[in-house]
Formats: C-alpha cells, structure tokens, sequence
C-alpha cells in the first residue's frame, strides 16, 4: 500500500469518524426573551448537557417584541429557524389552535403535572391539553410604601377597593419632594398600557365585546374605569406618565418617587432587591383592586412558557430541555446556586409550600393569591366569547390593542378627553372586528 | 472674491460647530457613559455625569453571556461581503449609465432608487418563504444577498455621481492610444475615481453594519451579527440599561473607530465634484 493510499483511508475514516460524531450531536436552537430569570436559565443550561451529552445549545436571545415577531413569522411560514420557543399565554391557544405547537403530553412521570398551578396550566391548555411549560408566571397586585403611608397615615387594606387606591394615592401624593402618589402604565401598547386598562376595566365589570363580538367601549364600566384612570393619573401620577412603561414606573419606584406601583406581581422581586432598589425594606402588597359591587379583580395571568413547534426536527431533544427547565428539579438548582429568592415565581403550587421560598420571598403569599384568583377564561362579569385576562386572546388582538392603546395614551397626554378616545376606541374596533369577518 | 471671515466670526462658526457637534454626538458619549455605570446608577434621577462608581462589570457580564466575536465576524463578513460584491456589480454598471447613457438611462437610475421606497416589512415575507425554500435562513451567504441588493441602488448612484465628474475625453483619448474596455476602466477610470470608490465603500460598510431589519429577521443563531447581539440586552420588563449600554458600545466601536481613521478619506469622496 502507498502512502497515498494510506492517506487516502486515513481521510475516509475521519470523515466517516466526524459524520458520525455530528448525527449523535443534537443541536437545539432555544428562542427566549430577555429577562432576568431566563438568563439564569441560560447561565445553568450546563446543568442540562451535563445530563444530556448528546444535546447542544444554542440561544437567541431578544428583546419580547422583536422575539414575539420572529417567532411568529417563522412559526407561520413553517421556517424551523427554532426547536424550543418562549412564547406567553397569549400565543398558546391561538397557536395551539393552528397545529403549529406539539402537545407536551408525554412528559415524564416525575415532571408532576399536577403540580402547576390550575389557573397558569389552563392558561397553557388547549381541550385539556398542555401545550406549553410554564417557566414564570405573573398576575397584578398593588406594591406600595409602608413608610410613605404611614406617614400619610392611610392604611391600604390586603383587598382594595378603587375608591380605597383613590384616597390612599391622594394622602400619599408629594409632588414637592418628588413623591407621587401612584404610578400606572401609560405608554402604548398591546402589551403595555392596554395590559393594564383592560384588567383595570375587567374589575370595572367591563368587556372588549359581547357575546355577538361587538366592542363594548360606550359601555357604562368603560366609562367609569377610564374616568377613574385618567383622574388618578391627572392628579395623582407622575409628569409625562403617557410615556411610563414597566421599566420607567420600576425605575421610579426603587428611586422612592411612587407611593403605590399597580403592576405584575414579578415586579416584586426587583423592587425588594437591595442592591437595586432603594426602599426594598418598605414595600407592601396587597391584591389588584376592584370596584365596590363588582367581584372582579382584574384577572391579568401571565406565563412566559416554553413550547416545542411542530417545525422542529429535534422534537425528543426539545421536550427533554423543556422538561429540565421548567421542573421542581431545575428549581431547586436556582435555590441552591442563587438562593430561594431567585426561584421562578408563579408556576408551581409545592414553590408556595416551601417554607424557605416564603422566608426569602416576602411577596410570594400575595403573588399566590394574585394568580390563584385570576380567571382568564372567563376574564369579565358578563359572558364574553373570549378568554385572556389583560388580553384578548385573538390573532387581531396585537394590531387593535395597539391602536386603542395608542388613543388612550393620547388621552393620558391631554390631547383628548375620556370620553373622546372611548368613541374613537369603539369606532376603530368595531371597523377592525367588521375587516375581520367577526361582525356585519 | 470672497471677503475674508473677521477673527471673531470665526470665533462663532467655532463654538457653532462644536455645540452641534457636541449634540449630534451627546447619544453616544451617553451610551459610552452609561455602560459604566451599575444599573441603578443608568436609571437615577437627576442622572449623574461623572460622578459615579465606574465600573467594568458590564462589559464583563456582556461577554460572558454572549459570544462577542461571534457576533463581530459575521458583522465583518456580511458588512464587507456585501458591499465587495456591490461594487463589482455597480462599476459596470455605473460606467455604462455615466459614460454611454442611453434613452432610458435616466429612468433606469429613478427606478433602481425607487426600490429604496418600498419599506422592507413589504418585502419580507416572500423574502423569508424564498430563503427558508432555498436553505438560506440563518446564513452568511443569505445575509450577503439580501445587503447587496439593498445597498446596489445606493452605490451604483454614488459611483454615477462621481464618474460623471471625470471628463469622457480623458478615457476617449486612453481608447485613442489603444486602451481596450477592460484597460480603461481598470488603469484610467478607476485610479481617477478612487476617492469616490473609496468613500461608496466606507460609506456602504456602515450601512451594512448598522442594518437592523433583515439582520434580525433573517438571522437566529448561527450568523446573527452586532445588531442581533445589541437587540438581546433591551428588555421592556426588567432594568438593563447599563448592560443594554454596555453591548451598544461594544457594537458601534469597531465602525467608529474605522470612520475615525477614514474620515478624511470619507471627506474627500463625499465632496467630489462638489465644487469645480
């Protein structure tokens, strides 16, 4: 044999060697969002390859519109661009509807299902089946100052009523030493200040449409939830709040600018932080309110969850990563490595009966609360065809929920009044609903 | 002739200049500022100029969380890839639009920069079905493709604009002295129109690396540029400015420490033929 020869076989081998090698190698690319319990995921994903040799990672890390488009685009035109997506309770049962995700029905027998809490694995469940893996969930509640109340001598109580908010939020105003009374959403968006209105208007006892999809927007309790918003924010709120989102009220509320923050329960954890927050040892909680005579507390559920599309080629490998990240197991590792405090909030129910969870997480009692009264299937007092709690769980929600939401930050910013931007809201609805087939 | 400017006018224009200067600038000298800070320090109010803890550890958790190089090269190969392959397509076509125009030559020109008015979202969906039918997704070589395109219209009007200053006779008399197609452009048209070409491939190489619609949109993890790895540290729930500042500082140093070093380059050729 010559050398050419041998050379010649040497390369075949190691061809054949490293083709092999590549068909055993899995590799899944993970879509998720940026936020603080996802990039701890990431930073412990070696816990996961430890455990599955056979599997790569690979993440795209982005911002949650930006996320939101791309997956959407690539789930829709079957792209396969990604094995494991981070998607929210609103893509679910529309996507889950398409056929577009895989059912999680076979995970492992000690994933314990059961364990999820009722209301985020309803959220996450098509006809009984679940179609994506809670990662963290959130509600609403009140977070507020206990120094700045007592000082104002009010007492919030763990069940609010808006009239008790309105009178708190007056007592609690400062404007001179930088203290505002209360901060709320105000900046555009499906996902920003219609988060926010639409559960503030849920426990008005309002709805988007009725039974027949006609936007409901002349109605009386839209009326009184926007007049109450745009007269606690007029009075009580901070300048330029048509431009605060979750970050710009966080931002405020660790600087000790507002006295009560009405947002998602994971707000809890950062303005608690110590190194970040500068009143962390004076906050208090208590549940999203609602209006006297009304039984409604709003119903915002929100659950950044992991889901498997039907695209992928990887469909074993994904569901084992889903598994890992979003079990008791993987859990347990955040306590170990980054204390109780960092766990995942919102998605199991053995979480809230850990006594270490509720020693480190002063908020988790009113964060369990918050979620376990939350009913998105059926979000109003009335019967509505819908189910979302701060959403409308339809494709043409983002595009008309942006639109009104547009008009009502218009409305904050003084360019129009209440009763104004609920008219426009009405008209660009009901024109909306009528271009998409719902109504005649 | 022109009147010769008084100490103290010059004085003015000076501090003019500077203070536009200065705002044009203030977003990145912010950025820069803020990717020192920690995250409470990005968010206080009233906001501090100086006068805070400098830190490195921004810088530190953005390359430890993602694969900066990574990112980089496929911000150098697309940006140059893309603009390399532009300009061998717009020379020719520059020269014969410049040199030999024709009756359409005019709406030729109107129309290739008629596709720059379409916005992109237009375009994206057939784009995305062709690349995912084709197995471009998520690839350098898709990327390349969809820049060149995209820029074509813009180099081949720059290169117009500057072939036109250079007079025809100049290359009729190297055509005299029996220049064929190919000497002439290569050792008369080129040399003379190098400042323009020079400046068309800076100019263009900025554009690529800033592009943040198909680089988003087309990308997942394999050939994700720069932008892609800004566009991962914004986050609407949760506080990263610092971080967010940090990685936009990591993103834009490269480009504009080649502008710096370019700028006269970039002067001279965007001032071509401005005044004869």
């Amino acid at each position: 044999m010559n050398m050419r020869a041998v050379l010649g076989a040497a390369t075949a081998l190691t061809a054949v060697g490293l083709t092999a090698a590549a068909q055993d190698a899995t590799t899944l690319t993970i879509a998720t969002v940026n936020n603080g319990d996802m990039i701890r995921m990431q930073a412990l994903s070696d816990n996961f390859t430890e455990q599955n040799p056979d599997i790569a990672l690979e993440w795209v890390t982005l911002e949650e519109n930006v996320l939101r488009q791309r997956v959407t685009q690539d789930i829709a035109t079957g792209g396969g661009q990604f094995d494991v997506m981070t998607i929210g309770t609103y893509e679910v049962p529309i996507w889950a509807a398409q056929d577009w995700l895989l059912p999680l029905d076979d995970l492992p027998a000690d994933y314990d299902v059961d364990d999820l809490l009722p209301a985020i694995r309803s959220a996450l469940s098509v006809d009984g089946t679940l179609y994506a893996a809670p990662f963290y969930g959130e509600s609403a509640m009140v977070m507020y100052r206990t120094d700045v109340a007592e000082q104002a001598g009010v007492e919030i109580p763990d069940e609010p009523t808006w009239s008790d908010i309105k009178a708190a939020a007056e007592a609690m105003h400062d404007p001179d030493n930088e203290v505002y009374g209360i901060c709320l959403r105000g900046k555009p968006g499906w996902g920003e200040n219609m988060g926010f209105i639409t559960a503030m208007a849920n426990s008005y006892g309002a709805s988007w449409f009725d039974m027949e999809w006609q936007p409901q927007f002349d109605s009386e309790p839209w009326q009184a939830a926007m007049n109450d918003y745009l007269e606690l924010m007029n009075n009580y709120g901070p300048p330029g709040a048509s431009s605060n989102g979750f970050n710009e009220n966080l931002a405020l509320f660790q600087q000790g600018r507002c006295g009560m923050w009405i947002d998602a329960t994971v707000a809890a954890s950062f303005v608690t932080d110590p190194d970040d927050s500068t009143v962390a040892d004076s906050v208090g909680y208590a549940t999203f309110p609602s209006r006297e005579g009304v039984d409604n507390r709003g119903n915002w559920l929100w659950a950044w969850s992991l889901a498997v599309p039907s695209s992928t080629d990887a469909e074993d490998a994904a569901k084992r990563f889903v598994a890992w990240a979003t079990s008791k197991d993987y859990t347990t590792l955040v306590a170990q490595e980054e204390g109780w405090r960092a766990a995942p909030p919102g998605t199991r129910t053995s979480l809230y009966q850990n006594q270490e969870y509720q020693a480190a997480a002063p908020f988790a009692e009113m964060t369990l609360k918050a979620m376990q009264a939350a009913t998105p299937e059926n979000p109003s007092v009335d019967e509505v065809p819908y189910t979302g709690g701060q959403f409308v769980a339809i494709p043409e929600f983002q595009g008309i929920g942006t639109a009104v939401g547009q008009t009502f930050s218009a409305a904050l910013a003084g360019q129009m009044d209440a009763e104004q931007a609920l008219q426009t809201a009405q008209q660009l609805t009901q024109r909306e609903m009528q271009r998409a087939g719902y109504i005649d | 002739m022109a009147r010769a400017a008084s100490p103290r006018r010059r004085a003015a224009i000076s501090v003019l200049a500077w203070i536009v200067a200065l705002l044009i600038f203030f977003p990145i000298l912010w950025t820069v500022l803020t990717s020192f800070k920690t995250e409470a320090e990005a968010v206080a109010d009233p906001p501090s100029f100086v006068a805070f803890d400098w830190t490195l550890e921004n810088y530190f958790v953005v390359q430890e969380r993602s694969d900066y190089f990574r990112h980089f090269w496929n911000s150098v190969v697309i940006s140059i890839g893309s603009t390399i392959i532009g300009l061998a397509i717009a020379v020719p076509a520059a020269w014969a639009m410049a040199f030999v125009p024709g009756k359409q030559t005019k709406n030729v020109l109107m129309w290739m920069l008629s596709t720059k008015m379409l916005p992109p979202v237009g375009v994206l969906v057939p784009i995305y079905l062709i690349f995912r039918d084709v197995g471009l997704l998520d690839t350098r070589v898709g990327l390349v493709i969809v820049l060149t395109l995209i820029n074509l219209p813009i180099i081949v009007w720059m290169l117009y604009t500057y072939f036109r200053e250079i007079p025809g006779d100049i290359l009729e008399a190297a055509r005299m002295d029996g220049a064929n197609l190919r000497s002439e452009v290569l050792y008369v048209l080129l040399p003379m129109a190098l400042p323009g070409i020079a400046s068309t491939f800076l100019l263009n190489v900025i554009l690529a690396w800033n592009e943040a619609f198909w680089t988003l949109n087309l990308t997942a993890a394999n050939s994700a540029p720069l932008t892609a790895f800004i566009a991962s540290y914004s986050s609407p729930e949760g506080l990263f400015y610092a971080k967010l500042s940090a990685a936009s500082t990591m993103a834009i140093a490269p480009i504009l420490i080649l502008g710096w070093f370019s700028q006269k380059q970039l002067v001279r050729g965007l001032t071509f033929g401005a005044v004869k």
